[in-house]
C-alpha cells in the first residue's frame, strides 16, 4: 500500500485454519497490512481522469491512507484497502469520482 | 524442605502482599487507593522511598486506569501488580477482560469487602466471586502467610499459563490484623520465580505487529478456546507450583482444597478464605463434642477444582456449604459452583447451603456449633435442602 505513490504491499492475507495455526494470544501474525480491509467495501469509488484536475485533495482526505498518484499525475485508488466510504468522492470538487455498487 | 531460615516479622495481611509484591521483583505498579486495600500500596510506595525496590510506581486516577496501566505494563513484558476492593474491583470489570484475554499473567490483590449500598468496610467475598468469569484465577487466603506465599505462586503460576490471577484476602480480619509471616530470603524466591518470559515481545521493532486488534467471528471463538485450555492447564500447574513451593519453603500448597479432619468425618463444612480458620477450630471443639465433621477449604475458585471436589464428596454423606456472598436471584455463589462440579457423578452427597457473615457479620465457633446441629438434620432428612438458611437473620 502506497501512501504517496503506487507501491503495492508485500502483505499477504492470513486465515487460520485450524486451532493449532492460531497465536496463543490475540496479536496480529503480522502488521495490520495484512488485514485487508478492502473486503469490507459495499460501493467502490471509480475515477475519471477527464474531470481530474490533479488537485489531490482526494489524496489527503482519504482515511486509510488508500488513493496514491499515478505516475501520469493522476490518481489511483488501492482496492486492496479502500473500504469504500466515499469521502473522496464527496470532496473531489469536479465531481471526479463516483460511488458505484460493488458486484462480488 | 531446605534448610533455609526464614524472615520472620509480625505484619498485617496487607503488609503481607506488599512484602510478596516487593520480593517477587515486580517491576510495575498502578494503583488507585481504597480502604481496606489502602495500606498495600502504602506500603509499597514507601519500599520505593526507602529505595529498597526498583518498581515503577503510576500513580492513576481511578482503578479502570490502574488495571490499564497494568495491562500496558504487562503487554511490554513487565511483571505487573496491583491491589484493590470492593467498588474498585467493580470499576475495573472490563479491564479484567482485557487483561485475560490480551493473556497478561498481572497478580492483583483483592481484599473482600462488602459491595455498596448501604456502604460497607467489612468482610464479604460478593466482591471478587462477581468477577468469576473475567479469566482471571482466584486464591483464597485464610491467614496472612497464605496472602505472602500465595502472591509469589500466583506470579509463577500466571506466567506459566499466561493469565492473571486474583489473591483475596479478607478485609480487617487479615488486612488489618496482625501475625507472624515468615518471608523467604531473597535469593531463594529469586530460585523459585525467575524473571517473566512473555508470550510475545512488543519492543522487537523488526517485527511489528497488533496487539489488541479486531478479531471478526471467523477468529474470535478460537481466542476464547485458548483461554478455556489454558485455565484446564491451570489446574495442573497451580498443584505442581504448590508442591514446588512445599518442597523448597515447607508449606505445601499441592492440592486446590485444603482438607481439615476429613478422613473419618460424617459431613464437612467447605468454604473459602478466612472464616475457614475459624471452622478449623470449630471442627476441633466438635470433634471434642461427638461430632464426626471436618474442613474443607477451598484455595483455588478459579479455576475450579471439580476433581478434589468430587473425590471429597465421595468420602462423606454432608457438605454444609457456607457462603460469606449470594447471589441474589439464586443461591450462595459456592454452592452453586459445588453442586455444578458433582452432577451427574457417582457422589450425591447431602448438601445445605448457609449464608454467613455478609458485610462483616461475626461468624464465630459457637455459629459453627449451631450449624452443625441443623446440618445433622438436615442429613437426617437425607435430603439436599434446595433454600439457603439465611443464618444470622435477626428473627423477632
Amino acid at each position: 500500500m502506497g501512501t504517496l505513490f503506487e507501491q503495492k504491499s508485500a502483505a499477504r492475507k492470513i486465515t487460520l485454519r485450524s486451532i493449532e495455526e492460531y497465536p496463543e494470544a490475540p496479536v496480529s501474525l503480522e502488521t495490520t497490512l495484512s488485514n485487508f480491509t478492502g473486503d469490507w467495501r459495499t460501493f467502490i469509488p471509480v475515477i475519471d481522469d477527464g474531470k481530474c484536475v490533479k488537485c489531490y485533495i482526494c489524496w489527503k482526505f482519504c482515511p486509510e491512507p488508500a488513493i496514491y498518484i499515478r505516475e501520469d499525475g493522476y490518481v489511483g485508488i488501492d482496492y486492496d484497502y479502500c473500504k469504500g466510504c466515499g469521502i473522496c468522492a464527496n470532496e473531489c470538487p469536479t465531481k471526479a469520482i463516483t460511488m458505484e455498487k460493488e458486484e462480488k | 524442605m531446605s534448610g533455609y531460615e526464614p524472615i520472620r516479622k509480625v505484619v498485617s495481611g496487607n503488609y503481607a502482599a506488599a512484602y510478596a509484591a516487593r520480593d517477587a521483583r515486580v517491576q510495575v505498579v498502578a494503583a488507585y487507593p481504597i480502604t481496606p486495600q489502602t495500606s498495600i500500596i502504602e506500603k509499597i510506595a514507601e519500599f520505593i522511598a526507602n529505595g529498597e525496590t526498583e518498581i515503577e510506581y503510576v500513580p492513576v486516577e481511578s482503578e479502570h486506569s490502574a488495571m490499564a496501566a497494568c495491562i500496558g505494563a504487562s503487554a511490554t513484558g513487565a511483571r505487573a501488580f496491583t491491589a484493590t476492593s470492593a467498588q474498585g474491583l467493580a470499576l475495573m470489570h472490563e479491564m479484567l477482560h482485557w487483561a485475560s484475554g490480551a493473556r497478561l499473567p498481572i497478580v492483583m490483590v483483592d481484599v473482600n469487602r462488602a459491595m455498596a449500598p448501604p456502604w460497607s468496610v467489612w468482610d464479604d467475598q460478593t466482591d471478587s466471586l462477581a468477577q468469576r468469569d473475567t479469566g482471571w484465577m482466584q486464591f483464597y487466603a485464610e491467614n496472612n502467610q497464605e496472602v505472602y506465599d500465595g502472591v509469589l505462586m500466583a506470579f509463577k503460576v500466571a506466567e506459566t499459563v499466561n493469565l492473571p490471577a486474583m489473591i483475596i484476602e479478607s478485609a480487617f480480619i487479615l488486612s488489618h490484623t496482625y501475625d507472624i509471616v515468615e518471608m523467604i530470603p531473597q535469593e531463594l524466591v529469586d530460585e523459585f520465580l525467575p524473571p517473566r518470559k512473555p508470550l510475545y515481545d512488543l519492543a522487537d521493532f523488526s517485527r511489528p505487529f497488533s496487539v489488541g486488534a479486531l478479531g471478526t467471528p471467523n477468529d474470535y471463538y478460537e481466542f476464547r478456546y485458548k483461554i478455556a485450555k489454558a485455565m484446564e492447564e491451570a489446574v495442573k500447574v497451580i498443584k505442581d507450583v504448590g508442591r514446588e513451593f512445599g518442597e523448597r519453603f515447607g508449606r505445601d500448597y499441592g492440592s486446590m482444597i485444603e482438607l481439615y479432619r476429613t478422613d473419618d468425618a460424617e459431613f464437612v463444612f467447605l468454604g473459602l478464605g478466612s472464616l475457614m480458620g475459624t471452622v478449623k477450630q470449630a471442627v476441633d471443639v466438635l470433634r471434642s463434642e461427638g461430632y464426626k465433621v471436618g474442613a474443607a477449604k477451598v484455595r483455588w475458585f478459579r479455576p475450579f477444582p471439580k476433581e478434589e471436589i468430587h473425590d471429597l464428596a465421595k468420602e462423606v454423606e454432608g457438605i454444609a456449604v457456607l457462603d460469606r456472598n449470594y447471589s441474589f436471584g439464586m443461591e450462595g455463589i459456592l454452592f452453586t459452583e459445588t453442586k455444578g462440579a458433582l452432577y451427574g457423578t457417582d457422589a450425591q452427597p447431602v448438601m445445605k447451603n448457609y449464608i454467613v457473615g455478609l458485610g462483616g457479620r461475626d461468624f464465630t465457633v459457637n455459629d459453627i456449633r449451631n450449624i452443625a446441629k441443623d446440618m445433622v438434620k438436615t442429613m437426617e432428612k437425607g435430603e439436599t435442602s434446595g433454600e439457603s438458611l439465611w443464618y444470622h437473620l435477626k428473627r423477632g
